[in-house]
């Protein structure tokens, strides 16, 4: 036994914390991001963008820009015209301007893109460019979007009855989407014994990785290829669409994605900079590269969420739910940007029947157009999970307190329960997967929540807040069976093509796209515990188009789900034949061997084996089964049968000073159901992460704009990204419950702590008034807000 | 645009000469002029500390620093950490605890803890925590971080004393 513990262990595969492959050149300074790429000849591209959030252009003047040293042209949407890039496909079925066509409809739109030596003449030159505007009335507020005197932000498609999504009421109406039963839910509601109501704001905010958007693009004109090295979540996708919008055979077309400074989901989209870049290589014949600064990135490419909500829930006297009902209006901006599968306009927000056994439900979401930046990325979530998720794990909270039920109770009475897995929600999907009940009771019992609520009673008779926020959610990733999802008409499946070498090591491509997961590292994993060669002899490579095979990338926590599971079933491909040639090897049958960690082995005579180092060897020679070709190659392109549900447990304790509103988090405990567990040191680093974002956003994230759409904070000096001293202690815990139907049981866990972590801490500092009888407080909640809310009840007098 | 001037500084021990605008920053002459992509840059306002680098035995933000304020300077990068092809301790400290995930922060943030453990070898959690404010991540949450730079601090004072 010793022997195949140590075996199992040398390849470090599925299970193992082996430590990241990745880290090597990290540590060292020598990673690959995109503006480390620097190319002979190479230009750098400037982007002059509009003061106003809602103006006519009336003249763009470059004459002045055109004498700054070093500028070597300015690009307009009149020079884009004669290739008919000036406008381009949205994500979200809509077109988008590239650089703005007479009109722009947000501040810091893109207008002209100025093309210079180095950044230092293209920023010379983008102060340069006079651009007269005739400023419009802005809309700002979703709200107010509709009302028949609103100012028509988008005239392109004024005369449009649908632009994708079906029809359309109003010139900044987008699309209303509804699920569910709407009248067998209102008839729930009509006769419900209990029914309670909230306001559910989720506020504008933007992913921020720490590097910004950028792109070098290299057109060879003597070969009519392009080469666009950029920070994409989705390569392969990004191929395609700069194929259908440039008439480039995508052949020709080579997308690297290099090493990626975080993305959480800002990276997937593509913008109008690297198009204005990639326009500018085909004009110039020589690289043009674009970076964004960090004020751009906030202000202009892929903001999430900006969802303004309703929530309600009948429930029967014992708050066991009977019905939830939902409506939204959703603010997509100035361009329907957003992500989303073609079929699903408002992502996968009908998971918000969450954890629990809700007989009925229906949603709508009403999107409309504003004054404000296009983009609706699922910032480190699937499609509108944030959004689902943070509606009812408040609504189950805002119940308890109307029926005086404990908050960990009322959930465990509305759990679907272990032996109803299949699971199929009153919106239609297939939980496939879960143990809700006991998730919940370990974490209890580890934070000793019955101790905790003792001492918030007692808190509580001396005046001071404490508050106990408890999230019990279930998320759905993994995008996603092609039968249901596809964007641009493509199926979100995903692919791994392994090869092994005569010596026994491996090479994997995959058409997901690291942005700092650790792929390298786990994918590895995955295939070293499947054909029994170690993870440390197996390289991985994602990213280039050229070199890995089409894949949907990595966004919404697909990479595990969808890449993992075509890496295991093209390992297994390997592993088919491999006991083919073993069989022969041997002079037996294949059903007289049986797998034994590294090698087939004769049953019943573990000394006669073949280890798959030597089947790798004798895969090259001309000792084969009859008519067996040579080599030792897999190939699977995966398509999912059906979404994973990851899930979770969560308590958070706050401590709230009542004279100046700061919240401590005392304490977090999360527990993660991700099924199989490939590396928990890599799992733990994402729920530390995710968490860490999940705390930024409840606490102090928001894109404010003021009534004109002028942005109110769109640097690192306004918008909050947490630094170490603000941050958390994290305490991390897990069940495992296998997917049924992925070939390793794993389920995914990057964004399960972000998802899961926001409507926790906003629990925990609504729970620290609840017995003031407060049920709402909007999110971010920072200090001044929790002050007000304190003053509002008069406790912050001495 | 001015006319350009020659600096000389030392930059992870070997003598530099650039030739410069007066306006150009730090960290657009180490990445373009000098191949050094180590230090990176996250928000040219001096919040996030990507393009942290150790100038004259100080931690300072290279976004923020005028390139012909470092005549005569001493410089150290991330690229001048590894000593004769050993790692110092912090780098494999941020390997072994898992401190590290997209990379981005990873130069800047081992660059600073460099000069927080020259100034104090022994430091608690709360002061890496304190010390480390100028360093945004966006991955890890900073546990790890915290961890790694605590393990580096032990091991440094362990060679010191042995």
């Amino acid at each position: 036994m010793a022997d195949v513990s140590d075996r199992e262990q040398k390849l470090e595969g599925v299970g193992s914390s082996r430590k990241r492959k990745e880290d090597a050149r990290f540590i060292c300074g020598q990673g690959s991001y995109v503006d480390d790429i620097k190319l002979p000849g190479m230009l750098f591209g400037g982007i002059v963008r509009s003061p106003y959030a809602h103006a006519r252009i009336k003249s763009i003047d470059k004459s002045k820009a055109l004498e700054v040293p070093g500028v070597v042209a300015v690009l307009t949407a009149d020079d884009l015209k004669p290739v008919n890039l000036h406008w381009m496909p949205t994500l979200g079925g809509d077109v988008q301007a590239v650089l703005a066509d007479k009109k722009v409809c947000f501040q810091l739109q893109d207008v002209a893109f100025v093309l210079a030596n180095d950044r230092y003449a293209a920023a010379d030159g983008v102060d340069a460019v006079e651009v007269e505007y005739e400023e419009l009335p802005a809309i700002v507020d979703p709200k107010k979007a509709l009302a028949p005197d609103a100012p028509v932000i988008r005239e392109d498609i004024a005369d449009k009855d649908n632009v994708g999504h079906g029809p359309r009421t109003h010139p900044n109406h987008i699309f209303t989407w509804e699920a569910g039963d709407k009248a067998g839910t209102d008839a729930v509601f009509a006769n419900a014994p209990v029914t309670v109501r909230e306001e559910i704001l989720n506020p504008r905010v933007h992913p921020c990785p720490l590097e910004t958007c950028g792109c070098v693009a290299s057109f060879d004109k003597v070969r009519g290829q392009l080469t666009v090295y950029m920070t994409s979540q989705a390569p392969h996708l990004v191929r395609t669409v700069v194929a259908m919008l440039s008439g480039i055979p995508e052949s020709k077309i080579r997308i690297v994605g290099g090493d990626i400074g975080g993305g959480f989901g800002n990276k997937v989209p593509v913008y109008p900079g690297y198009v204005a870049a990639i326009v500018a290589s085909i004009v110039t014949g020589v690289p043009v590269k674009w970076i964004e600064s960090r004020i751009d990135n906030i202000s202009t490419t892929g903001f999430a969420r900006d969802y303004h909500g309703v929530g309600e829930l009948a429930a029967d006297n014992q708050g066991r739910i009977k019905a939830l009902r939902f409506s939204a209006i959703a603010d997509h901006g100035a361009f329907n940007a957003h992500v989303s599968a073609t079929k699903f306009p408002a992502g996968l927000f009908s998971i918000c029947t969450g954890s629990y056994d809700i007989p009925k439900a229906y949603c709508r979401v009403d999107a409309v157009f504003t004054n404000k930046a296009p983009g609706g990325v699922a910032y480190r979530c699937s499609l509108r999970v944030t959004e689902a998720v943070y509606l009812i794990e408040r609504m189950i909270d805002v119940l308890a307190q109307k029926l005086n039920i404990d908050k960990a109770e009322i959930r465990r009475r509305n759990f679907v329960r272990s032996e109803q897995f299949p699971y199929t929600t009153a919106f239609g999907w297939t939980l496939d997967s879960g143990n809700y009940h006991a998730a919940l009771d370990k974490v209890l019992k580890a934070v000793d929540y019955a101790g905790l609520r003792r001492e918030q009673a007692e808190k509580r008779a001396k005046g001071e807040l404490m508050g106990i926020g408890i999230s019990t959610f279930t998320e759905i990733v993994g995008a996603g069976p092609t039968k249901v999802c596809d964007i641009l008409g493509i199926g979100l499946f995903d692919s791994c093509d392994i090869r092994v070498n005569p010596t026994g090591s491996a090479i994997a491509r995959l058409g997901t796209m690291s942005q700092g997961q650790g792929h390298a590292t786990t994918y590895a994993q995955i295939i070293a515990t499947e054909l029994g060669l170690p993870s440390e002899e197996i390289q991985i490579e994602e990213g280039d188009t050229d070199k890995a095979p089409y894949g949907a990338g990595t966004w919404g926590s697909r990479s595990t789900p969808v890449g993992g599971a075509a890496a295991a079933r093209a390992a297994r491909k390997i592993k088919d034949k491999a006991k083919k040639i073993a069989a022969h090897l041997l002079e037996v049958g294949e059903a007289d061997l049986e797998w034994d960690v590294d090698r087939f082995r004769l049953k019943g005579n573990p000394t006669e084996a073949k280890t798959m180092k030597e089947i790798a060897m004798a895969a090259h020679t001309s000792n084969l089964p009859e008519g067996m070709e040579q080599g030792l190659d897999g190939t699977e392109y995966y398509d999912p049968p059906n979404m994973t549900f990851p899930f979770g447990a969560y308590v958070c304790v706050v401590d709230v000073d009542k004279f100046t509103g700061e919240t401590k988090v005392r304490r977090f405990y999360a527990l993660d159901d991700c099924g199989t567990r490939i590396n928990p040191m890599i799992i733990e680093g994402q729920i530390h992460g995710g968490l860490t974002e999940a705390f930024a956003v409840a606490m102090g994230q928001a894109v404010p704009f003021d009534e004109n759409g002028n942005h109110l904070g769109n640097s690192l000096m306004d918008y909050f990204l947490p630094t170490a001293v603000e941050t958390p202690k994290w305490e991390t815990d897990f069940t495992v419950t296998p997917s049924p139907h992925h070939p390793i049981g794993a389920k995914g866990v990057a964004e399960s702590p972000h998802v899961g972590g926001i409507p926790c801490f906003s629990n925990a500092v609504i729970d620290a008034f609840a017995h003031l009888g407060v049920t709402h407080m909007d999110m971010p909640h920072t200090s001044f807000r929790v002050w007000q809310r304190c003053k509002a009840h008069g406790l912050n007098k001495r | 645009m001015a006319k350009k001037q020659a600096v000389s500084f030392k930059l992870n021990g070997k003598e530099v000469d650039v030739l410069v605008e007066p306006r150009e920053l730090l960290i657009h002459t180490l990445r373009e002029k000098l191949q050094h992509t180590g230090p990176h840059i996250g928000c040219e306002t001096s919040h996030c500390g990507a393009c942290t680098v150790d100038l004259n035995g100080m931690s300072v933000k290279s976004c923020t620093v005028l390139t012909v304020q470092c005549q005569g300077a001493q410089l150290l990068t991330i690229e001048g950490l590894a000593q004769g092809g050993v790692l110092h301790a912090l780098q494999e400290a941020f390997h072994l605890d898992h401190a590290l995930q997209c990379g981005y922060c990873t130069p800047g943030m081992i660059t600073r803890a460099y000069r927080l453990l020259k100034e104090n070898p022994n430091p608690s959690e709360e002061e890496i925590r304190y010390w480390m404010a100028g360093n945004l991540c966006r991955c890890t949450g900073y546990q790890n971080i915290v961890k790694a730079v605590r393990s580096a601090a032990m091991k440094l004072s362990a060679q010191a004393a042995a």
